[in-house]
C-alpha cells in the first residue's frame, strides 16, 4: 500500500445493489477510497449519486433486503468489515465508527430522554455502569457545547432545538472515541447560522480528539471550508478525487467543473442566471458500460458511450493519493 | 395534567346528562308495556294499579328526573351504606327492575362477576396473544410467520363468534370431551379441584372471544410497529451498535405501544358490556345476557340503567386513554 500505511479506513471495489421489482439497481459501483488518521474527507455529489449509500454500506446500516453489499473490502485497521459477523459489526458501529445523520429532528427517539440515548452506547460498548455513563454523558454534552448539561440530560429530544439535537447526535457519535466519524449531510437540515456553529464545533472537536472524518454534503462551500481532501461521486462511482485546494483550482472532470459553476456567487453580476447542470443523474439498472455522466456531458465523444472510464492519476502519485479523475476526455484530446 | 383531568371531568358532566336524556327518551319511546309479561287474565283495573305502583303512569320527564336522582344519589348512597354501615340513603326508593321487582344494581352486582371473569380473561388473553404476534409479524414482514399471523387475524376478524363458539363446542366438548358445553354460574372456587373446573368451563368462551380480540389488537400492533420500524431514530439506534433486541423491543416497541395502549384502554368498556352472543352460547349468566333478557321483557329501568352505565364507562375510559397518552408520550403535555 503506497504511502497509505497510516490509513484508518481502506475501502476497495465496494459494490452495493438494491433488489427492486423492476430489477437490480446498482447504487454503488466499484468505489475505492481510503481515509488517513485525523483526515477530513469531503464527499460531494448531487442527490442519488450514491454518497450516503456508500457510507451506510460500510457498516451494514442498509436494510437487507433490498440492499445487498456484493463485493469489495472495507478494512478498518486489519479487519474487513464486510467479512466479520453481524455481532462483531455491531461492536464496531457506535464504538469504532460514529455516524451522524442528516435530519436531527427525527434521528433521536422521541420517548427516551437525551441522557439515556447518550448513555446507551457507553454502557453497551465501554461497559460503564449507569453512574459512570451519566457523568461521561455530561462531559460529552459539555464537549459539544451544551450548557447546564447535568439538567439537560433529563430533557426529551422535543425540548431541544434542531441545532442542539444535532449537537446531541454528534455527542452520541463521539461517545466511545471512534476512529472514524461519518457525517451524512449533518448541516443540510439546519439554517445557515446553526450550520456555521456546527461546522465550527466539528473543526474544534477534530483538533481536540483527532478522529478521522468523512463529511458527506452537496454543499461545495462547506467542503472548501473544512475538508483536507475531496471525493466527487456521480452515478455510484468516484469520478474525481483530489486534495481540496487542488480540486478547486484545477477541476478535471466535466461534472466537477459543472458543480463548481453551480455555486452562486455573492460578488458576481447579479443579473447572471444561476448555473445548473441539465438533466437527471442516471438510475443504473446494470453495471454501467458507458460513462454515467455521458448524457449530460458537454465534452462527450464516442469512447464515453462505449467504455466506462477508470480512475487515472493526473499527477505522478498513485490513484487515490494525489489527484485522479475517471474521464476519457483530456484537454489534449479536445485539441486532437 | 391534573388541570386537564379536572377540566375533562367537568366537561363529562353535561355530556353524560345529554346522553342520559337521549337514552332515557329513546328507550321510553320504544313500543311495549311493562305489563307485557303479566298474564292476560289479570283485569284491566288491576293492571292500571300495577302500572301506577311502578310509577310508570307518571309523565316521562318526571320519571327521567326521578331516575337521575336515583342513579346519582340513591344508588351511590346505598353502596356507601353497604360498605360503611351508614344510613345515608334512608328508605329512599332504588331503581327497580320492572321484571324482577328487585333493585337493578343488585342484579348488576350478581351478573358482573361472571362477565368480568370470562370476558375480562378473554380480553387479557387476546392482548397477551396479540402483542407478540404483532411485534414479530412486523419485524419479519412478509415472512411465513407474518403470513400465518395475517391469516389468523383474518379468521379472527371474519368468523363470527356464534360460528367459532359452536365449532369449539363441537370439537372440544362433543368430540374430545375436554370442556363442559355449559358454563356453571353456581360454581364457587374454593380449592384446587374447583379452580381447575372453573378454568375448564372458562376455556371455550375465553378462546372464542380471545381469538376475536387478538385478531384486532395484533393488527394494530403490527401496523404500529411497521410505522416506527422505518423511522430515522431506529437507524440511529442501529448506528450506535445496539443489538436487534434492544432496537426492536426497546426503541421501536416503546413508540409503537402508544397508540396500541390507547386502543386497548378504549376497548375496556366493552368488557363490562358483556358479549351477548358468546354469553348466550355458553350459558354465561353475565351482563350481556341480563341486557337481552331485560329488552325482551320491556324492563325499561334495567335497559336504561345498563345503557347509561356503558355510556359512563365509555366516557371514563376515553378520559383514561387520553391521560395514558400523556404519560406514554413525553411530547404530549396537556397543560
Amino acid at each position: 500500500m503506497p504511502d497509505g500505511g497510516d490509513a484508518v479506513l481502506d475501502v476497495r471495489g465496494l459494490k452495493t445493489v438494491f433488489r427492486t421489482r423492476g430489477g437490480e439497481v446498482h447504487a454503488v459501483n466499484s468505489v475505492s477510497f481510503h481515509l488517513k488518521k485525523g483526515e477530513l474527507l469531503g464527499v460531494v455529489g448531487e442527490s442519488g449519486s450514491g454518497k450516503s449509500v456508500t457510507m451506510m454500506s460500510l457498516i451494514g446500516l442498509l436494510p437487507s433486503p433490498p440492499a445487498d453489499v456484493r463485493a469489495g473490502t472495507v478494512m478498518l485497521g486489519n479487519r474487513d468489515l464486510l467479512k466479520i459477523s453481524p455481532d462483531e459489526l455491531r461492536d464496531v458501529r457506535g464504538a469504532k465508527i460514529g455516524f451522524v445523520f442528516q435530519d436531527p429532528m427525527t434521528s433521536l427517539n422521541p420517548v427516551f430522554t437525551v441522557g439515556s440515548q447518550i448513555m446507551e452506547p457507553l454502557i453497551r460498548h465501554l461497559g460503564l455502569t449507569k453512574d459512570q455513563a451519566r457523568s461521561r454523558a455530561i462531559d460529552l454534552l459539555e464537549l459539544v457545547g451544551i450548557s447546564d448539561a447535568a439538567n439537560r440530560l433529563q430533557s426529551f429530544p422535543h425540548q431541544y432545538s434542531g441545532g442542539m439535537r444535532q449537537r446531541v447526535m454528534i455527542a452520541i457519535a463521539l461517545s466511545c472515541d471512534p476512529d472514524v466519524l461519518i457525517a451524512d449531510e449533518p448541516t443540510t437540515a439546519l439554517d445557515v447560522t446553526i450550520q456555521a456553529q456546527i461546522l465550527e464545533l466539528v473543526k474544534g472537536l477534530r483538533q481536540k480528539l483527532g478522529m478521522a472524518i468523512i463529511w458527506i454534503t452537496h454543499d461545495l462551500g462547506v467542503i472548501a471550508g473544512i475538508a483536507d481532501r475531496v471525493m466527487v461521486m456521480y452515478g455510484g462511482q468516484v469520478v474525481e478525487q483530489a486534495p481540496v485546494k487542488e480540486l478547486f483550482a484545477h477541476p478535471q472532470h466535466p461534472y466537477t467543473r459543472a458543480l463548481l459553476k453551480t455555486i452562486p456567487s455573492l460578488t458576481g453580476t447579479r443579473a447572471a442566471r444561476l448555473q445548473v447542470i441539465e438533466g437527471q443523474p442516471p438510475i443504473m439498472m446494470a453495471e454501467p458500460a458507458s460513462c454515467p455522466f455521458c448524457d449530460r456531458c458537454a465534452h462527450v465523444f464516442d469512447r464515453c458511450r462505449r467504455e466506462n472510464p477508470v480512475r487515472r492519476g493526473i499527477d505522478t502519485r498513485p490513484v487515490g493519493y494525489g489527484h485522479d479523475v475517471a474521464c476519457h476526455w483530456t484537454p489534449e484530446a479536445a485539441v486532437a | 395534567m391534573l388541570v386537564f383531568t379536572l377540566r375533562r371531568l367537568l366537561v363529562a358532566i353535561p355530556t353524560l346528562l345529554v346522553i342520559s336524556l337521549v337514552i332515557f327518551l329513546l328507550v321510553d319511546f320504544a313500543p311495549g308495556s311493562p305489563m307485557s309479561e303479566i298474564p292476560l287474565t289479570v283485569p284491566p283495573d288491576v293492571r292500571q294499579k300495577m302500572i301506577a305502583a311502578l310509577g310508570a303512569d307518571q309523565p316521562v320527564l318526571v320519571r327521567y328526573v326521578l331516575w337521575l336522582r336515583q342513579f346519582f344519589w340513591v344508588e351511590p348512597a346505598t353502596l356507601f351504606d353497604g360498605i360503611f354501615g351508614t344510613h345515608l340513603a334512608g328508605n329512599e326508593q332504588r331503581i327497580l327492575s320492572w321484571q324482577s321487582r328487585s333493585p337493578v344494581f343488585s342484579i348488576i352486582g350478581q351478573r358482573m362477576p361472571q362477565t368480568l371473569t370470562v370476558i375480562g380473561t378473554a380480553y387479557l388473553v387476546g392482548i397477551l396473544i396479540a402483542l407478540p404476534i404483532g411485534i414479530y409479524s412486523a419485524y419479519r414482514q412478509y415472512s411465513w410467520f407474518d403470513q400465518l399471523g395475517t391469516l389468523f387475524a383474518m379468521i379472527g376478524f371474519s368468523v363470527p363468534t356464534f360460528f367459532s363458539g359452536t365449532l369449539f363446542i363441537i370439537v372440544f366438548a362433543v368430540w374430545f370431551g375436554w370442556f363442559p358445553t355449559k358454563y356453571d354460574t353456581t360454581l364457587h372456587v374454593t380449592d384446587w379441584a374447583s379452580f381447575l373446573k372453573q378454568l375448564k368451563q372458562m376455556a371455550m368462551p375465553v378462546m372464542t372471544l380471545g381469538l376475536a380480540n387478538a385478531a384486532t389488537i395484533s393488527r394494530y400492533m403490527r401496523s404500529s410497529m411497521l410505522e416506527n420500524m422505518g423511522q430515522d431514530y431506529v437507524r440511529t439506534a442501529r448506528a450506535k451498535g445496539m443489538t436487534e433486541r434492544t432496537v426492536v423491543l426497546k426503541h421501536v416497541l416503546r413508540n409503537s405501544l402508544i397508540p396500541v395502549v390507547t386502543v386497548i384502554a378504549l376497548g375496556i368498556p366493552s368488557i363490562f358490556g358483556g358479549a351477548i352472543i358468546t354469553e348466550n352460547l355458553f350459558g354465561v349468566n353475565g351482563i350481556g345476557a341480563a341486557l337481552i333478557g331485560a329488552i325482551h321483557a320491556n324492563d325499561l329501568p334495567m335497559v336504561q340503567t345498563l345503557a347509561f352505565i356503558f355510556a359512563v364507562l365509555i366516557v371514563t375510559f376515553n378520559l383514561i386513554a387520553d391521560v395514558l397518552y400523556g404519560f406514554l408520550d413525553p411530547r404530549i403535555r396537556y397543560d
